[in-house]
C-alpha cells in the first residue's frame, strides 16, 4: 500500500516484465503469440490491458503466473515479482507465490470452479494450503469474503456445488477465492466478459472497490475502453502480441499517437456524441497471421495513414513521461507527427 | 440425493423384472421342457403326465409369477446330476468367485490407474507408448493362454506360487492376474483420456492458480473427475471377470460358480445353468446401481437427475 498512482524512482516495481515472448508450436509454424512485451506494474497501481480478440492478452497473464499450456514456450529477459525473478524458479516456488501473493481471476467463471467439490471446499484449500491455519479459521475467512463479495447466506453457500450457482455468483466466488490470502497483486483477465451484461458493471465495481480497500495492484484485461478510462492508472495497448502503445491513462486517452489506439477510442461511445442505436465506428481489415515473424508493422494494412517506411519493423519509441508508441509517426527523430 | 436414490432403486427393479421376464420366456421357449424331463423313450401320454404335474399345460403368465415366487424364496430347483439344491450348490460356491472376481479387479485398477494418469501426464512420452503396447498387449492375449504362461513361469519355473486349490490367498494370485490383466487395457485407455481431457479444463487452471501442489491438482481435482466414467467400466469389467472366471477357475481347480458352470453345460444340467446365469443377471444390476451410486458420490451434478 505504498499509496502513490505510480511507483517512485528507483522504487522496484511490483512486478516488472521485459521482452516477454510466448512461442506455441503448430503444425504450420510456430505461432509468436506474445512477441517482446514489457511492462511494470507498481505497488496498488492499475495497469490495464486492452486490444482486440486474439492479440495475446490472457497468454500473457498466464505467462506470468507461469500457467502456460505445456507446449507453450515462455521466454523473457525478466519477469520478476516483487524483486524476485520467476523465470527459471522451480514448480514448487511458484506454487508457493501463486494464490498467495499474486492471484489470478479467469475469463470463464462457469468452467473455472471444480464440479465435484462444494465451493467451500474449494475457498478454504486456497488459504490452507498457503497458510498454518486450521479448517475453522480458513471457514471463517471463506465465509468473510463471501460477504465482502456481496453473496447473501454466505454460510449455506459454502456447502453448496458450483452447478447449483449462476456465473455471476461463480465470478465472485473467483474473486474471494483470489483474495483469500491477501495477494499483493491480482491479474484479472477480462473478468466480465463471459457475464450478462447487467451483472458485468456490479462484478467489475466490486472488483475494483475491494482493489482500493485492500490496497492491491491490479493488471485488468479488457475489452472495454469505457472502464479503462475510469479506472487505469496506466495502460498498454496490444496489437498482433505486442504493445503498439503504452502511457498514463491520461495521456493516452487525452492524446493518443498510435493510428489503432486512436482506432479503438473512436469505437467507444461517447456520452453526448453517440446517439443510442447509432452504429460504433470499427477498424477494417483483419490481424495479421501471428505465424512466423512479422517484417513489418502489423497494422499497415489496416492503417489509414500507412507509408514506405510502415514495411520495415518498426521499433518501440520511447516518449516522454513513461510514453511508448510503435508507430513511424511518433519518431521523435523526424517523421511528422 | 433421495430423489437420485428412489429413482435409481426403481430403475434396477425394473430391470431386474424385465431380466426375469425375458430370462423365463427363454426358457420356456428353448424347447419342451416336458419332452427333456420325461426321458427318452417316454410316450406321448407320459409327456403328458410331467406336463401336468409341472403345470406347463397351465398360461405363461401364471407359470411365470409361480416361478418368481419360488426364485424370490430361494427355490432355483434342483440339479440332476448332483442331486442337491442349485442354490445351495450356488452358495457353496460363490466365495470363491466374488474372491477371486474381487481381487481381479484390484490387480486390474491397480495396475491400470497408475498407468492411465502417468500416459495422460506426458502424452506421445516413452511411457505413454509402453503403456499403450502393455495395453495392446493384453486386449490381443486370450486369458486362458496367459494363464497358461503364468503357471509355467512363476509356477513350474519359478516354484514362486501354487498352480491349483484354494489352501491360501496365494492360490488366488495368478487366477487374479490373469483375470484382472484382461481389463486393464480398457481401464487404462479410458482413465488416459479421461485424465488428459480433465488436465486441459479451466478448473484444473484454477486449483494450480490457487497455488496447491502437482499432487493435490492430479489426485484431488484431476483424478476424481476423470474416472467418473471409469467406474462404470470397472462394473462392466467386472461382470465380464466373473464371465471369465468360467475358464479361469478350471485352469486353476478353484471350486468356484465358474467350475460349477463348467461341470454343469458338460453335463446338461441345465437347472444350475439357469440358476447360475440368474444370479449374474442379479450380481450384473448390483454392480450397475453400485458404480451409479459411486458416480453420485463423486460428481453432485449425477446426484440432482
Ligand atoms: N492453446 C493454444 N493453442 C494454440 N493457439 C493458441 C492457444 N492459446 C492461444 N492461442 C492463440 O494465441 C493467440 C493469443 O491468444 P490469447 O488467448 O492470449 O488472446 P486474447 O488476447 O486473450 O484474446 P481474447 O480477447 O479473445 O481472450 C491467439 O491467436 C490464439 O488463437
Ligand atoms: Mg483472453
Amino acid at each position: 500500500m505504498s499509496g502513490g498512482m505510480s511507483p517512485g524512482m528507483g522504487e522496484t516495481p511490483l512486478l516488472a516484465v521485459e521482452d516477454l515472448r510466448v512461442d506455441l508450436p503448430l503444425e504450420q509454424g510456430t505461432l509468436h503469440a506474445v512477441r517482446g512485451l514489457s511492462f511494470e506494474v507498481g505497488r496498488g497501481e492499475t495497469l490495464c490491458l486492452v486490444g482486440e480478440s486474439g492479440c495475446g492478452k490472457s497468454l500473457t497473464s498466464l505467462a506470468v503466473m507461469g500457467l502456460l499450456p505445456r507446449r507453450a514456450k515462455r521466454s523473457a529477459r525478466r519477469l520478476s515479482f516483487d524483486g524476485q525473478e520467476l523465470l527459471g524458479l522451480s514448480e514448487r516456488r511458484m506454487a508457493a507465490l501463486r494464490g498467495n501473493r499474486l492471484a489470478m481471476i479467469f475469463q470463464e467463471p462457469m468452467t473455472s470452479l471444480n464440479p465435484a467439490y462444494s465451493i467451500g471446499d474449494q475457498l478454504e484449500e486456497a488459504l490452507l494450503c498457503h497458510r498454518r491455519v486450521g479448517r475453522r479459521q480458513a471457514r471463517e475467512r471463506a465465509v468473510h469474503l463471501l460477504e465482502r463479495v456481496g453473496i447473501t447466506a454466505a454460510g449455506r453457500r459454502l456447502g453448496q456445488y458450483p452447478h447449483q450457482l449462476s456465473g455471476g455468483l461463480r465470478q465472485r466466488i473467483m474473486i474471494a477465492m483470489a483474495l483469500m490470502c491477501g495477494p499483493e497483486l491480482i491479474i484479472a483477465d477480462e473478468p466480465t466478459t463471459a457475464l450478462d451484461v447487467t451483472i458485468q458493471a456490479q462484478i467489475l465495481h466490486l472488483l475494483l472497490e475491494l482493489k482500493r480497500e485492500m490496497g492491491l495492484a491490479l493488471v485488468l484485461i479488457t475489452h472495454d475502453l469505457g472502464v479503462v478510462a475510469r479506472v487505469a492508472d496506466k495502460v498498454a495497448v496490444m496489437y498482433a502480441g505486442e504493445i503498439v502503445e503504452s502511457g498514463s491513462a491520461v495521456e493516452i486517452f487525452g492524446n493518443p499517437r498510435h493510428p489503432y489506439t486512436r482506432g479503438l477510442l473512436s469505437c467507444v461511445p461517447v456520452p453526448g456524441r453517440t446517439r443510442p442505436g447509432e452504429p460504433l465506428g470499427s477498424i477494417p481489415g483483419i490481424v495479421p497471421s501471428l505465424v512466423g515473424s512479422l517484417e513489418e508493422c502489423g497494422f499497415r494494412e489496416r492503417c489509414a495513414l500507412a507509408q514506405a517506411a510502415c514495411r520495415r519493423p518498426v521499433p518501440l519509441h520511447r516518449l516522454e513521461a513513461g510514453r511508448a508508441v510503435r508507430c513511424v509517426l511518433a519518431d521523435p527523430a523526424g517523421a511528422p507527427a | 440425493m433421495l430423489g437420485f436414490l428412489v429413482k435409481r432403486l426403481a430403475l434396477a427393479l425394473l430391470v431386474a423384472v424385465t431380466v426375469s421376464v425375458v430370462g423365463f420366456v427363454l426358457l420356456r421357449a428353448s424347447g419342451d421342457i416336458a419332452v427333456a424331463i420325461a426321458g427318452e423313450g417316454a410316450t406321448e401320454t407320459d409327456i403328458q403326465a410331467v406336463r401336468q404335474q409341472y403345470g406347463f399345460d397351465r398360461p405363461l403368465p401364471v407359470q411365470y409369477v409361480e416361478w418368481l415366487g419360488k426364485t424370490l424364496s430361494g427355490d432355483l430347483g434342483r440339479s440332476v446330476y448332483f442331486n442337491v439344491p442349485v442354490a445351495q450348490l450356488i452358495a457353496e460356491r460363490l466365495p470363491v468367485t466374488l474372491l477371486l472376481g474381487a481381487l481381479s479387479l484390484v490387480f486390474a485398477l491397480a495396475l491400470s490407474i497408475p498407468l492411465g494418469v502417468v500416459a495422460a501426464l506426458r502424452p506421445n512420452s516413452l511411457l505413454d507408448h509402453a503403456a499403450l503396447w502393455l495395453a495392446v498387449f493384453g486386449q490381443a492375449m486370450p486369458s486362458f493362454w496367459f494363464a497358461l504362461l503364468l503357471i509355467l513361469v512363476l509356477g513350474v519355473w519359478g516354484r514362486l506360487l501354487p498352480i491349483s486349490g484354494t489352501g491360501s490367498l496365494l492360490n488366488y494370485v495368478m487366477p487374479a492376474i490373469a483375470l484382472g490383466y484382461y481389463a486393464t487395457p480398457a481401464i487404462m485407455r479410458l482413465t488416459r483420456a479421461g485424465m488428459v481431457e480433465v488436465l486441459g479444463s479451466d478448473y484444473i487452471r484454477t486449483a494450480r492458480a490457487k497455488g496447491l501442489r502437482t499432487g493435490k491438482v492430479l489426485f484431488k481435482h484431476a483424478l476424481r473427475n476423470a474416472v467418473i466414467p471409469v467406474v462404470s467400466l470397472a462394473a462392466v469389467q467386472f461382470g465380464f471377470m466373473l464371465s471369465g472366471s468360467i475358464v479361469i477357475e478350471s485352469i486353476f481347480a478353484l471350486p468356484g460358480v465358474g467350475q460349477l458352470a463348467w461341470i454343469s453345460l458338460q453335463r446338461s444340467d441345465f437347472t444350475v445353468v439357469q440358476g447360475i446365469v440368474l444370479m449374474l443377471s442379479v450380481i450384473y444390476i448390483l454392480l450397475a446401481l453400485l458404480a451409479d451410486l459411486f458416480n453420485a458420490w463423486l460428481d453432485p451434478r449425477i446426484r440432482v437427475a
